[in-house]
Protein backbone atom coordinates (compact mmCIF):
# COMPACT_ATOMS: atom_id res chain seq x y z
CA UNK A 1 0.00 0.00 0.00
CA UNK A 2 2.53 2.32 1.19
CA UNK A 3 4.67 4.69 -1.94
CA UNK A 4 7.98 3.31 -2.68
CA UNK A 5 10.59 4.52 -0.43
CA UNK A 6 12.68 6.18 -2.78
CA UNK A 7 13.40 9.83 -1.74
CA UNK A 8 14.06 13.00 -4.17
CA UNK A 9 16.95 12.96 -1.42
CA UNK A 10 18.21 9.70 -3.16
CA UNK A 11 17.86 10.66 -6.58
CA UNK A 12 18.44 13.77 -7.33
CA UNK A 13 22.03 14.04 -5.59
CA UNK A 14 21.91 17.53 -5.40
CA UNK A 15 23.09 20.75 -3.13
CA UNK A 16 19.93 20.94 -1.83
CA UNK A 17 18.93 18.04 -1.06
CA UNK A 18 22.10 16.09 0.12
CA UNK A 19 22.01 18.33 2.53
CA UNK A 20 18.39 18.85 3.61
CA UNK A 21 17.74 15.81 5.69
CA UNK A 22 20.41 16.62 7.84
CA UNK A 23 19.81 20.60 8.65
CA UNK A 24 16.68 21.59 10.92
CA UNK A 25 16.53 24.55 9.13
CA UNK A 26 15.88 23.53 5.69
CA UNK A 27 11.99 23.75 5.73
CA UNK A 28 11.48 22.02 2.55
CA UNK A 29 8.14 22.36 0.92
CA UNK A 30 7.73 24.91 3.21
CA UNK A 31 7.85 29.12 1.74
CA UNK A 32 5.80 30.20 -0.81
CA UNK A 33 3.70 29.00 -2.70
CA UNK A 34 0.69 30.08 -4.54
CA UNK A 35 -1.51 27.92 -6.65
CA UNK A 36 -4.18 25.76 -8.71
CA UNK A 37 -4.72 22.24 -6.62
CA UNK A 38 -6.37 21.01 -10.07
CA UNK A 39 -4.76 17.88 -10.86
CA UNK A 40 -3.52 17.49 -14.26
CA UNK A 41 -6.36 15.48 -15.73
CA UNK A 42 -9.19 17.98 -14.44
CA UNK A 43 -7.37 20.86 -16.34
CA UNK A 44 -7.00 21.26 -20.58
CA UNK A 45 -3.94 20.13 -21.35
CA UNK A 46 -2.41 23.43 -22.54
CA UNK A 47 -3.05 25.00 -19.32
CA UNK A 48 -1.22 22.44 -17.79
CA UNK A 49 1.54 22.89 -19.63
CA UNK A 50 2.17 26.40 -18.55
CA UNK A 51 1.45 25.89 -14.78
CA UNK A 52 2.76 22.37 -14.60
CA UNK A 53 6.56 23.45 -13.36
CA UNK A 54 5.09 26.57 -11.52
CA UNK A 55 5.17 26.33 -8.00
CA UNK A 56 2.64 29.11 -7.27
CA UNK A 57 -0.01 28.18 -10.10
CA UNK A 58 0.14 24.76 -9.35
CA UNK A 59 0.13 23.23 -5.82
CA UNK A 60 0.75 20.09 -7.51
CA UNK A 61 4.67 21.38 -9.11
CA UNK A 62 5.09 23.37 -5.64
CA UNK A 63 6.21 19.93 -4.27
CA UNK A 64 8.86 19.95 -6.63
CA UNK A 65 9.38 23.35 -8.11
CA UNK A 66 10.81 26.34 -6.71
CA UNK A 67 10.84 30.18 -7.79
CA UNK A 68 13.07 32.66 -6.79
CA UNK A 69 12.17 36.49 -6.73
CA UNK A 70 14.76 39.43 -7.51
CA UNK A 71 13.69 43.12 -6.21
CA UNK A 72 14.94 45.20 -8.77
CA UNK A 73 11.30 47.66 -9.07
CA UNK A 74 11.56 49.47 -6.18
CA UNK A 75 9.03 51.79 -7.06
CA UNK A 76 5.47 52.00 -6.65
CA UNK A 77 2.34 54.32 -7.78
CA UNK A 78 -0.29 53.84 -5.02
CA UNK A 79 0.24 52.99 -0.91
CA UNK A 80 -1.60 50.36 1.21
CA UNK A 81 -2.38 50.55 4.36
CA UNK A 82 -0.40 47.12 4.84
CA UNK A 83 2.65 48.15 3.28
CA UNK A 84 5.62 50.18 4.56
CA UNK A 85 7.82 51.33 2.50
CA UNK A 86 10.71 52.34 4.56
CA UNK A 87 10.87 49.16 6.17
CA UNK A 88 13.98 47.05 4.78
CA UNK A 89 15.54 44.92 7.40
CA UNK A 90 18.21 41.94 6.74
CA UNK A 91 16.73 40.18 9.33
CA UNK A 92 13.24 40.37 9.13
CA UNK A 93 10.97 37.78 7.00
CA UNK A 94 7.78 38.84 5.98
CA UNK A 95 6.26 39.34 2.42
CA UNK A 96 6.94 42.29 0.16
CA UNK A 97 10.20 42.57 2.38
CA UNK A 98 13.70 43.09 1.13
CA UNK A 99 17.08 43.10 1.81
CA UNK A 100 18.81 43.44 -1.02
CA UNK A 101 18.13 45.81 -4.05
CA UNK A 102 19.60 44.79 -7.76
CA UNK A 103 20.24 46.49 -10.46
CA UNK A 104 18.80 44.79 -13.51
CA UNK A 105 22.48 42.89 -14.21
CA UNK A 106 22.97 42.07 -10.56
CA UNK A 107 19.89 40.24 -10.64
CA UNK A 108 20.98 38.69 -14.10
CA UNK A 109 23.90 37.61 -11.97
CA UNK A 110 22.25 36.43 -8.92
CA UNK A 111 19.73 34.34 -11.29
CA UNK A 112 22.01 32.42 -12.88
CA UNK A 113 24.35 31.99 -9.42
CA UNK A 114 20.86 30.41 -8.10
CA UNK A 115 19.62 28.20 -11.63
CA UNK A 116 23.63 26.61 -11.12
CA UNK A 117 23.19 25.98 -7.67
CA UNK A 118 19.41 25.12 -6.83
CA UNK A 119 18.21 22.44 -9.57
CA UNK A 120 14.25 22.75 -8.34
CA UNK A 121 14.51 26.18 -9.57
CA UNK A 122 11.76 26.82 -12.44
CA UNK A 123 10.34 30.56 -12.46
CA UNK A 124 11.54 34.27 -11.87
CA UNK A 125 9.16 36.88 -10.12
CA UNK A 126 9.47 40.35 -9.55
CA UNK A 127 6.96 41.20 -7.32
CA UNK A 128 6.90 44.09 -4.44
CA UNK A 129 8.55 46.13 -2.66
CA UNK A 130 7.24 48.46 -5.64
CA UNK A 131 5.32 47.82 -8.39
CA UNK A 132 6.69 45.78 -11.47
CA UNK A 133 4.72 47.77 -13.94
CA UNK A 134 5.11 51.17 -12.62
CA UNK A 135 8.67 50.73 -12.31
CA UNK A 136 8.38 49.07 -15.64
CA UNK A 137 12.11 50.07 -16.85
CA UNK A 138 13.91 47.92 -14.32
CA UNK A 139 11.78 45.16 -14.89
CA UNK A 140 11.65 44.60 -18.49
CA UNK A 141 15.78 45.04 -18.94
CA UNK A 142 15.86 42.37 -16.06
CA UNK A 143 13.46 40.17 -18.27
CA UNK A 144 15.02 40.36 -21.05
CA UNK A 145 18.44 39.56 -20.22
CA UNK A 146 18.35 36.57 -17.91
CA UNK A 147 15.71 35.19 -20.88
CA UNK A 148 18.49 35.57 -23.23
CA UNK A 149 20.65 33.32 -20.72
CA UNK A 150 18.26 30.78 -19.29
CA UNK A 151 15.64 29.95 -22.23
CA UNK A 152 13.11 27.90 -19.98
CA UNK A 153 13.10 29.44 -16.85
CA UNK A 154 9.06 31.14 -16.75
CA UNK A 155 8.57 34.98 -15.80
CA UNK A 156 6.07 36.27 -14.10
CA UNK A 157 4.87 39.62 -11.98
CA UNK A 158 2.86 40.73 -9.29
CA UNK A 159 1.31 44.16 -9.68
CA UNK A 160 -1.20 45.80 -8.23
CA UNK A 161 -2.32 46.59 -11.10
CA UNK A 162 -2.93 50.71 -11.90
CA UNK A 163 -0.23 50.96 -14.58
CA UNK A 164 -1.17 47.19 -15.68
CA UNK A 165 -2.88 48.03 -19.02
CA UNK A 166 -0.49 50.02 -20.59
CA UNK A 167 1.79 46.83 -19.85
CA UNK A 168 0.04 43.99 -21.46
CA UNK A 169 0.95 43.94 -24.85
CA UNK A 170 5.01 44.13 -23.87
CA UNK A 171 4.35 41.15 -21.25
CA UNK A 172 2.87 39.10 -24.03
CA UNK A 173 5.95 40.10 -26.53
CA UNK A 174 8.33 38.90 -23.67
CA UNK A 175 6.18 35.30 -23.45
CA UNK A 176 5.26 36.63 -19.09
CA UNK A 177 2.67 33.93 -19.34
CA UNK A 178 1.81 34.78 -15.62
CA UNK A 179 0.47 37.89 -13.79
CA UNK A 180 -0.29 38.33 -10.23
CA UNK A 181 -2.49 40.93 -9.54
CA UNK A 182 -3.59 42.12 -5.62
CA UNK A 183 -7.16 42.99 -5.85
CA UNK A 184 -8.54 43.73 -2.58
CA UNK A 185 -12.32 44.87 -3.76
CA UNK A 186 -14.58 46.00 -6.07
CA UNK A 187 -16.31 48.41 -4.16
CA UNK A 188 -14.70 52.06 -3.84
CA UNK A 189 -15.99 52.70 -0.48
CA UNK A 190 -14.41 49.57 0.33
CA UNK A 191 -11.09 50.71 -1.22
CA UNK A 192 -11.10 53.90 0.27
CA UNK A 193 -10.38 52.42 3.59
CA UNK A 194 -7.76 50.12 2.49
CA UNK A 195 -5.58 52.72 -0.14
CA UNK A 196 -4.44 56.41 1.51
CA UNK A 197 -3.88 57.26 -2.42
CA UNK A 198 -2.58 56.46 -5.84
CA UNK A 199 -0.83 58.21 -7.95
CA UNK A 200 -2.14 58.32 -11.70
CA UNK A 201 -2.17 60.48 -15.07
CA UNK A 202 0.85 62.87 -12.86
CA UNK A 203 -1.18 63.72 -9.68
CA UNK A 204 -1.96 62.24 -6.68
CA UNK A 205 -5.80 61.00 -6.47
CA UNK A 206 -7.01 60.23 -2.58
CA UNK A 207 -10.34 58.43 -1.13
CA UNK A 208 -13.13 57.30 -3.33
CA UNK A 209 -11.88 59.17 -6.28
CA UNK A 210 -8.30 56.91 -6.27
CA UNK A 211 -10.00 53.38 -5.70
CA UNK A 212 -12.94 54.26 -8.26
CA UNK A 213 -9.20 54.25 -10.65
CA UNK A 214 -7.42 51.32 -9.38
CA UNK A 215 -10.57 49.64 -9.83
CA UNK A 216 -11.80 50.07 -13.48
CA UNK A 217 -7.58 49.80 -14.29
CA UNK A 218 -7.84 46.51 -12.30
CA UNK A 219 -10.78 45.08 -13.81
CA UNK A 220 -9.71 46.33 -17.79
CA UNK A 221 -5.87 45.13 -17.58
CA UNK A 222 -7.56 41.42 -15.84
CA UNK A 223 -9.46 41.53 -18.82
CA UNK A 224 -6.87 42.24 -21.34
CA UNK A 225 -4.80 39.84 -19.62
CA UNK A 226 -7.31 36.99 -20.21
CA UNK A 227 -8.05 37.87 -23.96
CA UNK A 228 -4.45 37.37 -24.13
CA UNK A 229 -4.87 33.85 -22.64
CA UNK A 230 -2.39 34.75 -19.98
CA UNK A 231 -2.87 33.34 -16.68
CA UNK A 232 -3.59 35.87 -14.12
CA UNK A 233 -3.80 34.94 -10.09
CA UNK A 234 -5.15 37.11 -7.84
CA UNK A 235 -4.19 38.16 -4.53
CA UNK A 236 -6.60 39.25 -1.98
CA UNK A 237 -5.63 40.30 1.73
CA UNK A 238 -7.84 39.37 4.05
CA UNK A 239 -8.69 42.43 6.34
CA UNK A 240 -10.94 41.27 8.89
CA UNK A 241 -13.72 44.13 9.41
CA UNK A 242 -13.21 45.91 6.12
CA UNK A 243 -13.07 43.23 3.47
CA UNK A 244 -13.54 39.96 4.55
CA UNK A 245 -17.31 39.81 3.44
CA UNK A 246 -16.93 41.84 0.46
CA UNK A 247 -14.08 39.14 -0.96
CA UNK A 248 -16.76 36.62 -2.46
CA UNK A 249 -18.23 39.37 -4.22
CA UNK A 250 -14.55 39.78 -5.61
CA UNK A 251 -14.13 36.42 -6.38
CA UNK A 252 -17.44 36.05 -8.47
CA UNK A 253 -16.01 39.21 -10.32
CA UNK A 254 -12.61 38.41 -10.67
CA UNK A 255 -13.96 34.53 -12.02
CA UNK A 256 -15.84 36.07 -14.28
CA UNK A 257 -13.19 38.02 -16.09
CA UNK A 258 -11.20 35.08 -16.51
CA UNK A 259 -9.05 34.85 -13.61
CA UNK A 260 -7.00 31.52 -12.75
CA UNK A 261 -6.71 31.42 -9.52
CA UNK A 262 -7.47 33.43 -6.68
CA UNK A 263 -5.39 33.36 -3.32
CA UNK A 264 -6.94 34.79 -0.40
CA UNK A 265 -4.09 35.75 1.89
CA UNK A 266 -4.41 36.83 5.67
CA UNK A 267 -2.91 40.15 6.66
CA UNK A 268 -0.02 40.36 8.66
CA UNK A 269 -0.20 43.06 11.19
CA UNK A 270 2.54 44.04 13.72
CA UNK A 271 3.04 47.42 15.58
CA UNK A 272 6.90 46.58 15.36
CA UNK A 273 6.49 47.23 11.05
CA UNK A 274 5.18 50.46 11.15
CA UNK A 275 2.62 50.21 8.74
CA UNK A 276 -0.92 52.03 8.92
CA UNK A 277 -2.74 48.62 10.22
CA UNK A 278 0.01 47.65 12.31
CA UNK A 279 -0.20 50.96 13.72
CA UNK A 280 -3.98 51.86 14.24
CA UNK A 281 -4.19 48.15 15.53
CA UNK A 282 -6.28 46.35 12.90
CA UNK A 283 -5.91 43.01 13.39
CA UNK A 284 -5.37 40.08 10.93
CA UNK A 285 -7.82 36.58 10.81
CA UNK A 286 -6.46 33.43 12.66
CA UNK A 287 -6.21 30.74 10.38
CA UNK A 288 -9.52 29.04 11.21
CA UNK A 289 -11.06 32.65 9.88
CA UNK A 290 -9.10 32.17 7.05
CA UNK A 291 -10.12 28.86 6.26
CA UNK A 292 -13.79 29.33 6.72
CA UNK A 293 -13.51 32.03 4.20
CA UNK A 294 -11.98 29.89 1.86
CA UNK A 295 -14.67 27.58 1.95
CA UNK A 296 -17.58 29.72 1.30
CA UNK A 297 -15.63 30.84 -1.99
CA UNK A 298 -15.04 27.03 -2.88
CA UNK A 299 -17.44 27.00 -6.58
CA UNK A 300 -16.08 30.62 -7.74
CA UNK A 301 -12.91 30.90 -8.97
CA UNK A 302 -10.60 28.72 -8.22
CA UNK A 303 -8.83 28.81 -5.00
CA UNK A 304 -5.25 28.51 -4.17
CA UNK A 305 -4.27 27.18 -1.01
CA UNK A 306 -0.75 26.99 -0.55
CA UNK A 307 0.44 30.45 -0.69
CA UNK A 308 3.13 30.89 1.94
CA UNK A 309 3.68 34.88 1.82
CA UNK A 310 7.47 34.88 0.68
CA UNK A 311 9.83 37.91 1.05
CA UNK A 312 9.85 39.71 -2.42
CA UNK A 313 13.75 37.69 -2.21
CA UNK A 314 12.71 34.78 -1.46
CA UNK A 315 14.71 31.39 -3.00
CA UNK A 316 13.70 27.96 -2.85
CA UNK A 317 10.94 25.38 -2.53
CA UNK A 318 7.95 27.08 -1.54
CA UNK A 319 8.30 27.60 2.55
CA UNK A 320 11.81 27.69 2.15
CA UNK A 321 13.75 30.25 1.82
CA UNK A 322 17.46 29.88 0.92
CA UNK A 323 17.88 33.96 -0.44
CA UNK A 324 20.61 34.69 2.48
CA UNK A 325 22.62 31.87 0.61
CA UNK A 326 22.48 34.28 -2.72
CA UNK A 327 23.09 37.67 -1.44
CA UNK A 328 25.28 39.27 -3.55
CA UNK A 329 28.27 39.43 -1.98
CA UNK A 330 28.27 35.17 -1.86
CA UNK A 331 28.12 34.99 -5.65
CA UNK A 332 31.47 35.29 -7.54
CA UNK A 333 32.05 38.37 -9.90
CA UNK A 334 31.55 36.76 -13.13
CA UNK A 335 28.60 33.62 -13.51
CA UNK A 336 28.04 31.20 -16.20
CA UNK A 337 25.42 29.33 -16.91
CA UNK A 338 25.22 25.55 -16.33
CA UNK A 339 22.37 23.82 -17.57
CA UNK A 340 23.10 20.04 -16.25
CA UNK A 341 21.84 20.43 -12.64
CA UNK A 342 18.02 21.56 -13.49
CA UNK A 343 17.96 19.06 -16.26
CA UNK A 344 19.17 16.03 -14.23
CA UNK A 345 16.27 17.20 -11.67
CA UNK A 346 13.65 17.61 -14.22
CA UNK A 347 14.02 14.16 -15.44
CA UNK A 348 13.96 12.87 -11.94
CA UNK A 349 10.98 14.87 -11.29
CA UNK A 350 9.22 13.55 -14.32
CA UNK A 351 9.48 10.16 -13.07
CA UNK A 352 8.36 10.90 -9.44
CA UNK A 353 5.85 13.01 -10.49
CA UNK A 354 3.91 10.18 -12.50
CA UNK A 355 4.51 7.64 -9.51
CA UNK A 356 3.23 10.18 -7.02
CA UNK A 357 0.21 10.66 -9.02
CA UNK A 358 -0.60 7.00 -9.62
CA UNK A 359 0.07 6.42 -5.45
CA UNK A 360 -2.63 9.33 -5.00
CA UNK A 361 -5.43 7.77 -7.29
CA UNK A 362 -5.00 4.85 -5.51
CA UNK A 363 -5.29 7.13 -2.16
CA UNK A 364 -8.34 8.68 -3.47
CA UNK A 365 -10.31 4.96 -3.82
CA UNK A 366 -9.44 4.58 -0.38
CA UNK A 367 -11.22 7.50 1.08
CA UNK A 368 -14.20 7.08 -1.33
CA UNK A 369 -14.79 2.96 -0.28
CA UNK A 370 -14.38 3.75 3.07
CA UNK A 371 -17.96 5.23 2.90
CA UNK A 372 -18.06 7.60 5.39
CA UNK A 373 -20.10 10.98 5.46
CA UNK A 374 -16.69 12.42 7.95
CA UNK A 375 -14.29 14.45 7.18
CA UNK A 376 -10.86 14.72 8.49
CA UNK A 377 -8.27 17.32 9.14
CA UNK A 378 -4.98 16.37 8.88
CA UNK A 379 -1.29 17.91 8.88
CA UNK A 380 1.72 16.95 8.00
CA UNK A 381 5.72 17.65 7.93
CA UNK A 382 7.09 18.03 4.95
CA UNK A 383 10.33 19.08 2.98
CA UNK A 384 9.21 18.35 -0.10
CA UNK A 385 8.82 15.70 -2.96
CA UNK A 386 4.64 15.60 -2.00
CA UNK A 387 6.31 13.08 1.10
CA UNK A 388 5.89 13.00 5.08
CA UNK A 389 9.68 13.43 5.89
CA UNK A 390 10.25 15.91 8.04
CA UNK A 391 10.42 15.91 11.49
CA UNK A 392 7.92 17.26 13.73
CA UNK A 393 10.22 19.46 15.86
CA UNK A 394 12.29 20.33 12.89
CA UNK A 395 8.98 21.33 10.79
CA UNK A 396 8.29 25.59 10.09
CA UNK A 397 5.55 24.65 9.21
CA UNK A 398 2.33 21.98 8.75
CA UNK A 399 0.53 21.55 5.44
CA UNK A 400 -2.77 20.54 6.07
CA UNK A 401 -4.70 18.34 4.05
CA UNK A 402 -8.67 17.67 4.17
CA UNK A 403 -10.23 14.28 3.66
CA UNK A 404 -13.69 13.58 3.13
CA UNK A 405 -16.20 11.53 0.38
CA UNK A 406 -15.45 14.19 -1.72
CA UNK A 407 -11.73 13.48 -1.25
CA UNK A 408 -8.34 14.48 -0.10
CA UNK A 409 -7.76 18.02 -0.73
CA UNK A 410 -4.84 20.86 0.59
CA UNK A 411 -6.56 23.23 2.60
CA UNK A 412 -4.13 25.27 3.83
CA UNK A 413 -0.56 25.99 5.38
CA UNK A 414 0.18 26.34 8.39
CA UNK A 415 3.52 28.40 10.50
CA UNK A 416 4.83 27.31 13.57
CA UNK A 417 7.88 28.48 15.23
CA UNK A 418 10.33 25.23 15.30
CA UNK A 419 9.66 23.23 18.63
CA UNK A 420 13.05 21.99 18.71
CA UNK A 421 15.31 24.54 18.19
CA UNK A 422 19.38 23.24 17.49
CA UNK A 423 18.28 19.91 20.03
CA UNK A 424 16.79 21.62 22.56
CA UNK A 425 13.26 21.21 22.41
CA UNK A 426 11.49 24.41 23.57
CA UNK A 427 8.08 23.85 25.95
CA UNK A 428 6.71 27.47 25.07
CA UNK A 429 6.62 26.79 21.33
CA UNK A 430 4.88 23.58 21.45
CA UNK A 431 2.41 25.55 23.06
CA UNK A 432 2.20 27.56 20.09
CA UNK A 433 2.19 24.70 17.69
CA UNK A 434 -0.56 23.23 19.12
CA UNK A 435 -2.60 26.68 19.27
CA UNK A 436 -1.22 27.28 15.78
CA UNK A 437 -2.99 23.27 14.93
CA UNK A 438 -6.46 23.95 15.85
CA UNK A 439 -8.77 22.19 14.53
CA UNK A 440 -6.73 19.68 12.99
CA UNK A 441 -7.53 15.81 14.27
CA UNK A 442 -4.34 13.96 13.49
CA UNK A 443 -0.31 15.50 12.48
CA UNK A 444 1.57 13.11 10.37
CA UNK A 445 4.91 13.29 10.75
CA UNK A 446 8.61 11.64 9.70
CA UNK A 447 9.18 11.45 13.86
CA UNK A 448 8.18 12.64 17.00
CA UNK A 449 9.64 12.03 20.53
CA UNK A 450 7.02 10.35 23.40
CA UNK A 451 7.16 14.50 25.35
CA UNK A 452 5.56 16.67 22.89
CA UNK A 453 3.29 13.44 21.24
CA UNK A 454 1.94 13.43 25.01
CA UNK A 455 1.58 16.80 25.27
CA UNK A 456 -0.34 17.37 21.92
CA UNK A 457 -2.69 14.48 23.01
CA UNK A 458 -3.13 16.79 26.23
CA UNK A 459 -4.15 19.06 23.82
CA UNK A 460 -6.80 17.19 21.35
CA UNK A 461 -4.33 16.85 18.65
CA UNK A 462 -3.19 13.04 18.10
CA UNK A 463 0.25 12.51 15.95
CA UNK A 464 1.87 9.73 14.15
CA UNK A 465 4.97 8.77 12.89
CA UNK A 466 3.74 5.45 11.76
CA UNK A 467 3.65 6.79 7.37
CA UNK A 468 6.85 8.24 7.84
CA UNK A 469 8.23 8.80 4.04
CA UNK A 470 5.29 7.37 2.40
CA UNK A 471 3.29 9.84 -0.14
CA UNK A 472 0.86 12.42 1.76
CA UNK A 473 -1.81 11.31 0.24
CA UNK A 474 -1.21 7.42 0.35
CA UNK A 475 -0.88 8.01 4.12
CA UNK A 476 -3.98 10.19 4.50
CA UNK A 477 -5.78 7.50 2.04
CA UNK A 478 -5.05 4.97 4.53
CA UNK A 479 -5.55 6.80 7.88
CA UNK A 480 -8.95 7.75 6.68
CA UNK A 481 -9.85 4.52 5.72
CA UNK A 482 -8.33 3.02 9.47
CA UNK A 483 -10.87 5.80 11.16
CA UNK A 484 -13.90 5.72 8.99
CA UNK A 485 -13.70 2.49 7.07
CA UNK A 486 -14.72 -1.22 8.03
CA UNK A 487 -11.67 -2.22 8.49
CA UNK A 488 -9.90 -2.24 12.03
CA UNK A 489 -7.24 0.50 12.40
CA UNK A 490 -4.16 -0.42 10.60
CA UNK A 491 -1.10 1.78 12.33
CA UNK A 492 -1.12 4.17 14.97
CA UNK A 493 2.29 5.59 16.63
CA UNK B 1 12.77 78.12 -6.34
CA UNK B 2 13.01 74.52 -6.26
CA UNK B 3 12.12 71.44 -4.26
CA UNK B 4 14.89 69.06 -2.09
CA UNK B 5 14.62 65.51 -0.43
CA UNK B 6 14.98 65.15 3.13
CA UNK B 7 17.62 62.41 2.47
CA UNK B 8 16.82 60.40 6.18
CA UNK B 9 13.50 59.92 5.13
CA UNK B 10 13.92 58.51 1.92
CA UNK B 11 13.40 55.17 1.25
CA UNK B 12 15.55 55.15 -2.42
CA UNK B 13 12.62 53.93 -4.11
CA UNK B 14 13.21 55.91 -7.17
CA UNK B 15 9.84 56.58 -8.26
CA UNK B 16 10.64 60.63 -8.33
CA UNK B 17 13.15 60.18 -10.57
CA UNK B 18 11.59 58.56 -13.20
CA UNK B 19 8.42 61.22 -12.58
CA UNK B 20 10.42 64.85 -12.84
CA UNK B 21 9.94 66.41 -15.84
CA UNK B 22 12.93 68.43 -15.68
CA UNK B 23 15.50 65.74 -15.14
CA UNK B 24 16.36 67.14 -11.65
CA UNK B 25 16.83 64.25 -9.50
CA UNK B 26 19.56 61.63 -9.45
CA UNK B 27 21.29 59.24 -7.10
CA UNK B 28 24.04 60.40 -5.40
CA UNK B 29 25.74 58.33 -3.28
CA UNK B 30 23.60 56.97 -0.65
CA UNK B 31 20.24 58.91 -1.38
CA UNK B 32 18.09 60.54 -4.22
CA UNK B 33 19.05 64.14 -4.86
CA UNK B 34 17.49 67.06 -6.45
CA UNK B 35 19.94 69.00 -8.52
CA UNK B 36 18.12 73.07 -7.63
CA UNK B 37 19.16 74.62 -10.69
CA UNK B 38 17.28 72.36 -12.57
CA UNK B 39 14.41 71.95 -10.97
CA UNK B 40 11.24 74.10 -12.04
CA UNK B 41 8.91 72.94 -9.17
CA UNK B 42 6.97 71.94 -11.80
CA UNK B 43 5.66 74.70 -13.22
CA UNK B 44 4.20 75.35 -16.29
CA UNK B 45 4.68 71.41 -16.88
CA UNK B 46 2.04 69.87 -14.36
CA UNK B 47 -0.46 71.02 -10.91
CA UNK B 48 1.52 69.36 -8.49
CA UNK B 49 4.95 68.83 -7.57
CA UNK B 50 5.35 65.52 -9.17
CA UNK B 51 8.11 64.44 -6.72
CA UNK B 52 6.20 65.10 -3.88
CA UNK B 53 2.74 63.23 -5.32
CA UNK B 54 4.63 60.41 -5.72
CA UNK B 55 6.65 59.81 -2.67
CA UNK B 56 5.31 56.91 -0.44
CA UNK B 57 6.81 58.87 2.64
CA UNK B 58 5.03 62.17 3.65
CA UNK B 59 6.96 65.77 3.51
CA UNK B 60 10.33 63.95 2.32
CA UNK B 61 10.21 65.97 -0.87
CA UNK B 62 9.61 69.87 0.63
CA UNK B 63 10.74 72.73 -0.82
CA UNK B 64 14.11 73.99 -0.43
S1 LIG C 1 1.41 47.99 -4.19
FE1 LIG C 1 2.96 46.82 -3.09
S2 LIG C 1 4.71 48.22 -2.82
FE2 LIG C 1 2.96 49.45 -3.44
S3 LIG C 1 2.15 50.15 -1.50
FE3 LIG C 1 1.00 48.31 -2.04
S4 LIG C 1 2.07 46.60 -1.05
FE4 LIG C 1 3.45 48.42 -1.02
S1 LIG D 1 9.41 69.78 -8.05
FE1 LIG D 1 9.12 68.96 -10.10
S2 LIG D 1 10.91 69.69 -11.22
FE2 LIG D 1 11.41 69.93 -9.07
S3 LIG D 1 12.43 68.03 -8.54
FE3 LIG D 1 10.28 67.72 -8.03
S4 LIG D 1 9.47 66.75 -9.87
FE4 LIG D 1 11.42 67.66 -10.48
S1 LIG E 1 10.04 59.15 -4.17
FE1 LIG E 1 10.54 59.80 -2.09
S2 LIG E 1 11.26 57.91 -1.13
FE2 LIG E 1 11.27 57.53 -3.33
S3 LIG E 1 13.37 58.06 -3.94
FE3 LIG E 1 12.14 59.89 -4.22
S4 LIG E 1 12.37 61.01 -2.30
FE4 LIG E 1 13.07 58.96 -1.92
Amino acid sequence: MSAPMISLQGLSGTTVFDQSPARAKSGGCASSSCGSSAKPHEMDSAVWEKIKDHPCFSEEAHHYFARMHVAVAPACNIQCNYCNRKYDCANESRPGIVSERLTPDQALRKVIGVANEVPQLSVLGIAGPGDACYDWKNTKATFQRVAKEIGDIKLCISTNGLALPDRVAELAEMNVDHVTITINMVDPRIGAKIYPWIFYGNRRYTGVEAATILHERQMSGLEMLTARGILTKINSVMIPGVNDEHLIEVNKWVKERGAFLHNVMPLISDPAHGTHYGLSGQRGPKAMELKALQDRLEGGAKLMRHCRQCRADAVGLLGEDRGQEFTLDRLPDKVTYDASKRETYRAVVARERGDRLAAKSEALGMVKTAGSGKSLLVAVATKGGGRINEHFGHAKEFQVYEASPKGISFVGHRKVEQYCLGGRAEDKSLDGVISTLEGVDIVLCARIGNCPEDRLKEGGIRATEAYGYDYIETAIGALYAAEFGSEPLAATA
Amino acid sequence: MAFKIIASQCTQCGACEFECPSGAIKFKGETYVIDPKKCTECEGTFETQQCASVCPVSKTCVPA
